[in-house]
């Protein structure tokens, strides 16, 4: 399947903001994260498509997927 | 030496130091000031009258070591939402004042002759009321910079800019930061109450003395304790990195990002104007990422922002300034946004009602969507004049609304809506309704658990919880802001257990006290009945609890939601 994924904050560095990228059906948001090199503990707010979502759920074909570390400000 | 409370009568131009009244022993900060305005203002008084009074008063830890415990509180009733108001900002007054022992400065009444303009000197021993001439009229930055020259570089200095002399609704008012630049405690149009009185400026006198602690080792070990829960936690790494401007990708991606007036949820330029960009721009420019506003803050949020040269343009440039006028005025350049934030902070006002009131003023044609260099032309030539023009500006986004027949006005209590819209994020909007304050997100900041995923989750658009959600925040922020500290210790205090306890075992041994988090919670809960008992007072209901009818009328992009929560559920706000 084909999933655009972006990368937010420090995420970024020596990585990239958006990238269209391909990952087997089934693959779970953490699969991706990790196949990203990113520590999932640093992991602080992922969205589908807009919507927030869990580590464990599946992405569908042509799904957005944002990737936040921990966060804050006001 | 005890504290003491400082009184100024501008009436008869005469001032006092009186002892503190018991019931106000326990309290500093908003609870103090919320205390003071509903026990002495009449709660129908004109904003601007004379038995209106300025109440400014340090936390209850300010002037101590205890991290990020320097924020001043402002209180008064607001000529902009006609309801009580407090607002705080960092700089170094609030510390300077608690160290020569002022629990509040209350100032009262107002000169019979409006032509003359006065200066108010505090020192351990009292309050000096002189005359002032050389300053009037000028900006926050000129007059800062002359009354560094005039009585040292270390002098503390609360000011109003030309909006305050004004009286417009918007005006801030300024706190002078260890850099001599300004932090405001921007809402609510308090610059207006401080210029009805006729006070240009109040300058502090730097002194050596401490603040007494009843407790000291106890209080080195809770602070230790304390500034560690705040250092370790990873939000506030990222906020001394990213500024709180971190929050432009993640509100626009979660579609809560109010864009062009408030008709949108995202902003096609967000990458621009995000907090990603800025730190990069700053780096490259030579600036600063992090810096502090205060003497003490170790999360240090606030950044210093140069321009294309590599010269200073502006500090504290905060995720609510750059969305406003960002998303909300369409403008995506960020030089332009540094400009009207340096503009803003100079003529004095809110730079949150004041881009949002541009939004509104963009809507009716005054200007285009998205013309930057139109907006600073009109502050600088318009707004700090007070032409007519500025003056419908100034006096915030409801005022403009009105003078130009539109009706998408996001106001609540006549006060602008911050950058989170409450279609897409429920929570916020519940705050932005029962606040005591009009329209504020820091009073209940319900995107910590409805985007950020600190203190839990709750789906923002579902509707359920929304309630007590937002009723939990207010509560412990009402109580956060009696200690001086800055609201963003709350990100720590939320999802670390070590944080509050610390922080109750500071307060505990700096009076020789022994309160229980329960006594915390209770406090947070008399400070917000004290507060809706005045606006009730004034002439409030509950129908004035709720959100402008456009949001139950019009569909938000992406997600295409409208406000839906019901009156009843917004009610039951106030069951506790
Ligand atoms: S975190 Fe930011 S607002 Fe809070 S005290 Fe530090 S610099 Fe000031």
């Amino acid at each position: 399947m084909r999933i655009t994924v972006k990368l937010f904050a420090y995420f970024r560095d020596n990585r990239f903001k958006q990238r269209e990228m391909e990952f087997p059906a089934g693959t779970r948001v953490e699969d991706i994260i990790l196949s990203l090199g990113i520590n999932l503990e640093e992991v602080g707010v992922t969205m589908i498509n807009s919507r927030h979502c869990e580590l464990f759920q599946v992405p569908n074909d042509h799904d957005q997927l944002a990737i936040f570390p921990a966060i804050g400000g006001g | 030496m005890a504290d003491k409370i400082f009184r100024v009568n501008m009436s008869d131009l005469s001032t006092t130091v009186e002892p503190v009244p018991a019931a106000w022993m326990g309290l500093g900060g908003r609870g103090l000031t919320s205390t003071v305005v509903a026990t002495e203002v009449t709660p129908t008084c004109h904003p601007l009258g004379r038995h209106n009074k300025l109440v400014i008063a340090p936390g209850l830890l300010s002037g101590t070591q205890a991290a990020n415990s320097g924020r001043l509180s402002c209180g008064a009733k607001s000529p902009l939402t006609g309801t009580i108001k407090e607002a705080n900002a960092g700089g170094s007054s609030a510390q300077m004042l608690a160290k020569l022992g002022v629990k509040a400065l209350i100032i009262e009444g107002k000169p019979h002759d409006e032509s003359k303009w006065y200066s108010l000197h505090v020192t351990r021993d009292g309050v000096t009321i002189s005359e002032e001439s050389e300053v009037i009229g000028l900006g926050n930055f000129a007059t800062v910079k002359t009354l560094n020259q005039r009585l040292g570089e270390k002098v503390g200095v609360i000011t109003i800019g030309p909006a305050g002399e004004m009286r417009m609704s918007a005006a801030n008012i300024s706190i002078k930061d260890p850099d001599s630049h300004l932090r405001s405690g921007g809402r609510g149009g308090l610059g207006a109450v401080m210029g009805s009185k006729k006070v240009k400026f109040i300058s502090i006198e730097p002194t050596n003395e401490q603040v007494q602690i009843a407790d000291p080792e106890a209080f080195k070990t809770a602070n230790r304790l304390f500034a560690k829960a705040l250092v370790d936690n990873p939000i506030s790494k990222a906020l001394a990195q990213y500024g709180t401007n971190v929050l432009v990708n993640i509100i626009n991606e979660s579609g809560g990002l109010p864009t062009r007036n408030f008709t949108k949820g995202q902003f096609e330029g967000h990458e621009a104007i995000s907090g990603e960009t800025m730190h990069d721009t700053i780096v490259a420019r030579g600036g600063k990422p992090k810096h502090n506003c205060h003497q003490g803050c170790v999360i240090q949020c606030s950044q210093v922002y140069n321009d294309l040269n590599g010269n200073y343009k502006t500090s504290g440039f905060e995720y609510e300034t750059i969305w406003a006028l960002g998303a909300d005025c369409c403008i995506d350049n960020l030089d332009h946004l540094a400009d009207a934030d340096s503009l803003m902070d100079d003529i004095g006002l809110d730079s949150i009602e004041t881009p949002v009131a541009f939004a509104v003023a963009m809507e009716a044609g005054v200007l285009k969507f998205g013309d930057g260099a139109e907006l600073c032309r009109i502050l600088k030539e318009d707004v700090a004049k007070g032409t007519p023009l500025g003056r419908i500006i100034g006096n915030g986004a409801a005022s403009v609304g009105k003078a130009f027949g539109i009706t998408r006005v996001p106001v609540v209590k006549g006060q602008a809506i911050p950058a989170y819209d409450p279609r897409a994020i429920k929570g916020i909007g519940i705050t932005y309704a029962t606040s005591t304050q009009g329209a504020d997100h820091t009073m209940g900041y319900t995107i910590a658990t409805n985007i950020l995923g600190v203190g839990g989750k709750l789906d923002p658009l579902s509707k359920e919880g929304q309630v007590e959600l937002s009723r939990n925040l207010q509560i412990a922020t009402a109580a956060i802001d009696s200690t001086g500290m800055c609201l963003f210790i709350a990100f720590a205090a939320l999802d670390d257990a070590t944080c509050l306890p610390a922080l109750i075992d500071m307060i505990n041994a700096r009076f020789g006290i022994s309160l229980t988090a329960d006594d915390v919670t209770n406090l947070g809960k008399t400070i917000l009945k004290t507060e809706h008992g005045f606006n009730l007072a004034a002439g409030f209901t509950n129908k004035d609890d709720r959100l402008p009818e456009f949001f139950a009328e019009e569909p938000i992009a992406p997600h295409n939601v409208v406000w839906d929560i019901s009156d009843a559920a917004i009610d039951s706000f106030w069951d506790f």
